[in-house]
């Protein structure tokens, strides 16, 4: 893998910034789009734009055909099923799906089990279902190098827990979960387990039934896909049993005054209409990732991973939150600099990055911060990447020096 | 794009390096913090009163050079100021103030302690009433 042919792959890193050239190390919120995707969603307005389903025109189907082509690739991408794949707006929306779809079943007194180092996205939802349907919110702790904390998160699952929740990536430490192991556990009590995928799926391929998966979220735009474009691999066998989540257009099978009958899975999630443009730029984004090659961009990250925890963690007053084994995404304060002073600093020098809780709140508490510095690299960064982000670092301490 | 050079200008880091009026004024008629929730930075201003006008000014917490600049600048206008003068400051009058041109990623630091101010006199008229 050349990254200097990756980078003319992405038209947006021409861009100048602050007469700088663009060193854009904020992946972990949003990936920027090859020249592939966004060509291809060019292609889809100007060829054969058109509501899917119900409609037997070419240009439908055409869409429906793209959109459905689309959901066997993914289900490929994950190892599951064509019906068992959900497209939604979001990883959030996935995770509310499962939520407030899932538990609206469950026996009140029941308990749900989440962690620390969850973004609110795999929190909230769980923390706001179980107030909802009555049932017990746990959070198991990480220890002290941000890790989940497997001890307590045993201790944790009671007989009544019913369903785990679980990142595969951690947003903030970009810390890999063990979830087959999580899982593993979980199972041995007939847990259902959920993983927010999020910041996995941009480098691996996903094999939900060796994880031991029951639900697994994620979302388009963090792996050169459009935003909007959200995905829930859901087992057919808890999907059958769950009610929709919108109600409205495309559910439904026959429509009564009085009644209502849902149509299969899994277009009984998928309510209104769809996102066809988002779908079609997930589809090409997939088979790009694929041509580099997922064994390579693994290769790539774990290099300038181990280079980036080792050299960020060596400049004067950073703190580097996390342990050295992670996915490269690191996040660090800069003394007592406010990390927004240290983010809008280092954009002088044409570096992107994030500032602020992540909203992984919970896991800034575990810190004791309010919140700090994130620096998140992908397949187009490259060494001369993070020597700019080092250089911007160490004229930030110095600036702000009181 | 953001000017970096501009954003942090000498005034701003002046004011950030040495705050004005920084620490808690006891048994102050006004008395209230406020958060911001997008980086939870956290302002407490105190302002004595004495016949309708600030006596004296004081702002407390933690937060960004701009959110802390900005709050030191605007307490030095504050004082002696009576609460309808205070009431008719506007956003505009703070990046006035400040010289400043910040995006919507930074507004909320610099309009911080204005809104501390406008909340801090809403309720302490409302207790009066």
């Amino acid at each position: 893998m050349k990254i200097s042919e990756i980078r003319a792959d992405f038209p947006i890193l021409k861009r100048k910034i602050n007469g700088k050239r663009l060193v854009y190390l904020d992946n972990a919120a949003t990936t920027q789009k090859p020249k592939a995707v966004i060509d291809a969603i060019k292609n889809y307005y100007e060829s054969f734009n058109s509501n899917i389903h119900r409609a037997v025109h070419t240009l439908a189907e055409e869409s429906t055909e793209a959109y459905e082509n689309t959901r066997e690739k993914v289900a490929g991408f994950v190892n599951g099923k064509s019906h068992e794949i959900v497209f939604t707006r979001s990883t959030t929306e996935s995770l509310n799906l499962v939520a407030y779809s899932l538990l609206a079943g469950f026996e009140k007194g029941s308990e749900i089990l989440v962690t620390e180092m969850e973004h609110h996205s795999n929190f909230v939802p769980w923390q706001q279902a179980c107030k909802f349907y009555g049932l017990k919110f746990n959070v198991a702790n990480v220890n002290k190098d941000a890790e989940l904390d497997m001890e307590d998160f045993e201790d944790k699952l009671t007989n009544k827990t019913k369903l785990v929740a679980v990142a595969h990536v951690s947003n903030v430490t970009g810390i890999i979960n063990n979830v087959k192991e999580i899982a593993e556990t979980a199972k041995e009590k007939d847990v259902i387990v959920a993983v927010d995928g999020a910041q996995a799926v941009q480098s691996s391929e996903v094999d939900v039934k060796d994880l031991g998966a029951d639900f697994y979220a994620f979302s388009g735009h963090k792996m050169l896909a459009p935003m909007g474009i959200g995905v829930l691999f859901g087992s057919e066998e808890f999907l059958e049993k769950m009610r929709p989540f919108n109600m409205g257009g495309g559910i439904i099978k026959r429509v009564r005054k009085d009644e209502t009958t849902w149509n299969d899975i899994p277009n009984k999630f998928e309510a209104g209409t769809q996102n066809v443009e988002g779908v079609v730029g997930l589809s090409v984004a997939i088979d790009y990732l694929k041509k580099i090659g997922f064994d390579s961009i693994k290769l790539h990250e774990k290099k300038i991973a181990e280079k980036a925890f080792k050299e960020i963690s060596s400049l004067k007053d950073v703190t580097v939150y996390g342990g050295p084994k992670r996915k490269p995404i690191i996040s660090f304060n800069v003394g007592d600099i406010h990390p927004h002073d240290v983010a809008t600093y280092l954009d002088k020098f044409g570096v992107a990055v994030r500032a602020g809780n992540h909203c992984a709140a919970p896991l800034m508490d575990v810190f004791g911060i309010n919140g700090n510095v994130r620096a998140s690299f992908y397949i187009y960064n490259d060494e001369d990447d993070l020597d700019v982000l080092i250089k911007a670092i160490e004229e930030a301490r110095r600036f702000f020096a009181r | 794009m953001i000017n970096v050079d501009e954003l942090y200008k000498q005034q701003i880091m002046e004011h950030y390096r040495s705050p004005r009026n920084k620490g808690v004024l006891e048994n102050a008629e006004i008395d209230f913090f406020e958060l911001n929730p997008l980086c939870g930075d956290e302002i407490r201003l105190t302002m004595k009163l004495n016949g309708g006008r600030v006596k004296d000014v004081k702002f407390d917490g933690r937060g960004c050079a701009i959110s802390q600049s900005s709050a030191s600048l605007m307490t030095e206008e504050f004082k002696e100021k009576t609460l309808d003068e205070l009431k008719k400051i506007s956003q505009e009058d703070v990046l006035r103030k400040l010289g400043i041109n910040v995006g919507p990623g930074r507004l909320k630091c610099v309009l911080l302690i204005l809104k501390a101010l406008q909340r801090g006199i809403f309720l302490y008229e409302k207790s009066e009433n």
